[in-house]
């Protein structure tokens, strides 16, 4: 009987075509809104938590103002030298103390020449990121002192240099000569999607004077020692920068000790925002598409009037008739959600090309969006084919 | 009730509307019809006829008065009930023919097999039974549209008798069909009710399509005016 009635079902649609696809479209769309948000919030989420396994969760991450969903970063001060002797003296379970500053620069070497991301911050960055050597050296202490010395990353050394060996040649970086004294191993991209060996790291003393012409510090990364609670490492740095900082009490800080996963959860946050207001509109989307659904299934109906009937009166009691025209809705709005996972799945496929993030689809989610689909047929479908099943078998007969 | 007849109305009235827009269609209708006869109800419209013939096929219940079938009263019949007893007793046929379009002469035919949850197999096997029963054997496949008046009725007459009904209700029958045509259809009625044993009860407005019923009753005004044995008539002509 089931069969029947789907092959039934399936015949009805197949006959008005073009009016069966027009009317799964709000359906298609809403699906499809639906999977490929979360197929690409899913990618973000996952390429964001795979920086913070590698990175570990124990390195804190220290910048002036505060950061996050709805708090702009505000002009607060900037570190200083001393905020950085502080916590190296005063912190204990530190395993690096990295200050850093960042900035972009034309970077020329021989005929080539390349806009890359440049560092200014100290060897214990290098700790900190557990970023090794691929040949050369660290920086040496008077190197530390403001003398120049560049380490480049894979992708500067790819670029500028080609085959021959970047350690020992020289390269200008805004105009300071700086010798090469080591290369870094290739690190790929960041969660944020840059390219992190599009990288030359410089004495923070040099990179101050000769690039920011500032004396200050914009953000110091922490990492914790293995063992140490995070969290007593993040509130004592709190405490002692609101000291150095002159915070009264009861004020907020004007600056910001996070964790990556509290920096991940920032991120996320955003995404998740993001993705709940497209998901609103995705079920608006979804339920004008059951409308749709009703209205179409409504004329059918109408349409059909002597059909029904016929089946009333050979014997179709209300609830076969009533089965046939909710499975026709079911049929219809399942098609509609097939063809809006398969859309959805496609646009988040090109989208996490774009955006270079995994592609990462959720059987969880392309369920809940089938089962979803054919919720709405049964909740849209019900009402036309009650009026179906209800109809006066007499007056059906006698319809034109 | 081995010797209640088939169907029988007990001053059976219907009424439309209500106050002074009330049509009164059926008017304390005492009826009573035995197994294997073959009845022609004639009457102008309006007269009542077809509201009991709706009445006799459970398609519209009486306002007043009993309804019996087998001597068991539908007055508080429910709508699956009047279904049921549709669909285990009875047969329709129509003026238009009322088949599917766009359906083949087969999947016409098994369409009351498939609401009884009939396996399709055996379905398929008797359909074909009833196309044949009908001459349109070799014209199964044929669509609604594929076929003329005639085989469009016959198609609805295997439909109708493919559940082996006690009755078969035409409502004009022969009404959209030319002369000749309905000669064969109304053989062909005649050949089932004397063959098979099929009670028939027929509207119609034609006398000649009347004759070939048995008994014929007349409708005017909502009231049974006539009720006459036409076979003793039959034997006074030989």
């Amino acid at each position: 009987m089931f069969i029947e009635t789907a092959k039934l079902a399936s015949r009805a649609i197949s006959r008005n075509l073009l009016r069966s696809f027009l009317t799964v479209l709000g359906v298609v769309i809403g699906v499809a809104a639906v999977i490929a948000m979360v197929t690409i919030g899913n990618g973000t989420t996952a390429q964001v938590q795979a920086e913070l396994s590698r990175l570990g969760t124990n390195t804190l991450f220290v910048r002036p103002g505060q950061l996050g969903p709805g708090r702009a970063s505000t002009e607060a001060k900037r570190f200083e030298d001393r905020d950085v002797e502080a916590i190296r003296n005063q912190i204990s379970g530190l395993r690096a103390v990295a200050p850093m500053n960042r900035g972009s620069a034309t970077i020329i070497a021989g005929g080539e020449n390349r806009s890359s991301s440049v560092i200014g911050t100290t060897n214990d960055y290098l700790i900190a990121q557990d970023w090794d050597l691929a040949s050369g050296r660290t920086f040496l202490p008077g190197e530390e002192r403001g003398q120049p010395a560049c380490i480049v990353g894979e992708t500067v050394r790819r670029e500028l240099f080609g085959a021959t060996d970047p350690v020992g040649q020289i390269i200008r970086v805004s105009n300071i000569a700086c010798p090469v004294v080591g290369l870094l191993q290739a690190k790929g991209q960041s969660g944020m999607g840059d390219d992190q060996d599009d990288t030359v790291i410089m004495p923070l003393k040099l990179h101050q004077r000769r690039i920011g012409g500032t004396t200050t510090i914009s953000s110091i990364i922490l990492p914790a020692q293995d063992g140490v609670s995070t969290a007593k490492v993040q509130s004592d740095v709190e405490g002692l920068l609101r000291e150095r900082r002159r915070i009264g009490i009861g004020r907020d800080d004007d600056f910001d000790v996070a964790d990556m996963a509290q920096m991940a959860a920032a991120i996320t946050g955003t995404t998740t925002l993001l993705t709940g207001l497209l998901g609103a509109v995705a079920a608006v989307s979804l339920l004008v598409g059951g409308i749709g659904i009703m209205n179409i299934m409504l004329v059918s109906v109408t349409e059909r009037t002597r059909e029904i009937g016929i089946r009333l009166a050979i014997g179709a009691l209300e609830k076969q008739v009533l089965t046939q025209f909710l499975v026709e809705a079911v049929m219809l709005s399942i098609f509609g959600g097939v063809a809006g996972i398969l859309a959805g799945l496609t646009l988040a496929y090109g989208a996490v090309g774009l955006l270079n993030v995994p592609f990462v689809a959720s059987p969880s989610v392309i369920l809940v969006a089938f089962l979803f689909s054919a919720a709405i047929g049964v909740i849209f479908g019900y009402f036309p084919a009650r009026r179906a099943a209800q109809m006066n078998p007499i007056d059906a007969l006698r319809h034109e | 009730m081995a010797d209640a007849p088939l169907l029988e109305f007990r001053q059976v009235s219907r009424f439309y509307g209500r106050g002074e827009a009330m049509i009164r269609a059926l008017h304390r209708v005492d009826l009573s019809i035995r197994a294997v006869e073959f009845v022609s109800i004639m009457g102008p419209s309006g007269s009542g006829k077809s509201t009991s013939m709706n009445i006799i096929g459970g398609l519209d219940v009486p306002s007043s008065g009993e309804y019996l079938v087998q001597g068991i009263p539908t007055t508080n019949f429910t709508r699956t009930q009047l279904t049921l007893l549709r669909r285990h007793m009875l047969g329709f046929v129509f003026q238009g023919f009322n088949l599917l379009a766009r359906t083949s002469a087969v999947e016409n035919v098994e369409l009351p097999l498939v609401y009884r949850e009939m396996p399709p197999r055996e379905r398929r096997k008797r359909a074909l039974q009833a196309l044949e029963q009908v001459g349109l054997k070799g014209r199964e496949g044929h669509t609604t549209q594929e076929l003329s008046g005639g085989q469009q009725q016959r198609v609805a007459i295997a439909r109708a008798i493919v559940t082996d009904p006690a009755v078969l209700l035409a409502d004009e029958p022969t009404g959209n069909l030319d002369t000749k045509t309905s000669r064969e259809i109304m053989d062909l009625i005649s050949r089932l009710n004397r063959d098979r044993g099929i009670t028939v009860i027929m509207v119609t407005h034609e006398e000649d399509i009347a004759a070939y019923g048995k008994r014929l009753l007349r409708f005017v005004d909502g009231r049974l005016t006539s009720d006459e044995m036409r076979v003793r008539e039959a034997e006074h002509v030989h």
